[in-house]
């Protein structure tokens, strides 16, 4: 059960043993996430590992003073798979013993769905925790989606950082608030 | 040559349309697409310090060539997670 490039979707996937075959390592989905299962597919790959730290993305009521309604999400899709995946390999670069795995969803999401799940294992707590932070962060950085706020009154597109994968500042930022 | 435009979020609300067909006159680079965008639709010139852009869905920067039939992506910044 390890990484395979599968070139017929064009997706990293973890093809793994039992009920968890081909759940993809990145995805960009319009279905529901499923924590659960990400997790059980990176524990599956993970034996002999000694923690697997977890992180949910919600839609939040509240934004800015604003009563959100809820969230329609929009992405370019294969870029936003491919920066995921760019990320897996910069968390695997900085800490060769974690393992990372995070679904975006996109589309109409409601107050209170998940957004995002990413899991990260590691031999320990240490490694496990900062990929997973270090994840988000750069997810908010460098990944091709965007917010389509519906609030009370109105909607918005947020926007957030400029994205440019080579900005090391950004990169290090990101580290930093990781391993802070 | 032409190429297709893929415009996102507000960049897409602001031209009316996610994707767009254009001719431009080869050699060409991203900036050259973009000129031409704005000529037309002046209104997505307040991108231009803030946009990211992508040639065939890899990020790429303004001064990269472009091909007859490339998709030239720009993109607002972003607000995923």
């Amino acid at each position: 059960m390890r990484r395979a490039w599968d070139a017929a979707t064009g997706r990293w996937t973890i093809s793994g043993v039992g009920i968890l075959e081909q759940m993809p390592v990145v995805a960009v989905t319009r279905d529901p996430l499923d924590l659960q299962a990400l997790t059980a597919a990176i524990a599956n790959e993970a034996a002999g590992d000694g923690a697997i730290a977890a992180f949910t993305g919600l839609v939040r009521d509240h934004n800015q003073g604003r009563k959100v309604r809820f969230l329609e999400y929009e992405a370019y899709e294969p870029l936003a798979v491919r920066a995921l995946e760019r990320i897996v390999d910069e968390a695997r670069d900085t800490w060769p013993d974690a393992r990372l795995a995070m679904h975006h969803r996109i589309g109409r999401i409601e107050i209170g769905e998940a957004s995002i799940i990413i899991v990260a294992a590691s031999a320990h707590r240490a490694h496990a925790f900062a990929a997973c932070r270090y994840a988000i962060e750069r997810v908010k950085q460098i990944v091709p989606i965007w917010k389509h706020e519906h609030f009370e009154g109105g909607e918005v597109w947020l926007e957030g950082a400029t994205a440019d994968p080579d900005d090391e500042k950004a990169k290090l930022a990101a580290y930093r608030i990781a391993c802070a | 040559m032409r190429v297709t435009v893929r415009l996102f979020a507000r960049l897409r609300d602001l031209a009316g349309a996610g994707e767009l067909v254009r001719e431009v006159q080869a050699p060409a680079t991203v900036q050259t697409v973009w000129r031409s965008l704005t000529a037309e639709m002046p209104s997505l010139v307040q991108y231009e310090n803030t946009m990211s852009v992508a040639v065939n869905a890899e990020y790429a920067k303004m001064a990269a060539a472009v091909s007859d039939g490339d998709e030239v992506a720009f993109l607002p910044p972003v607000s995923g997670g």
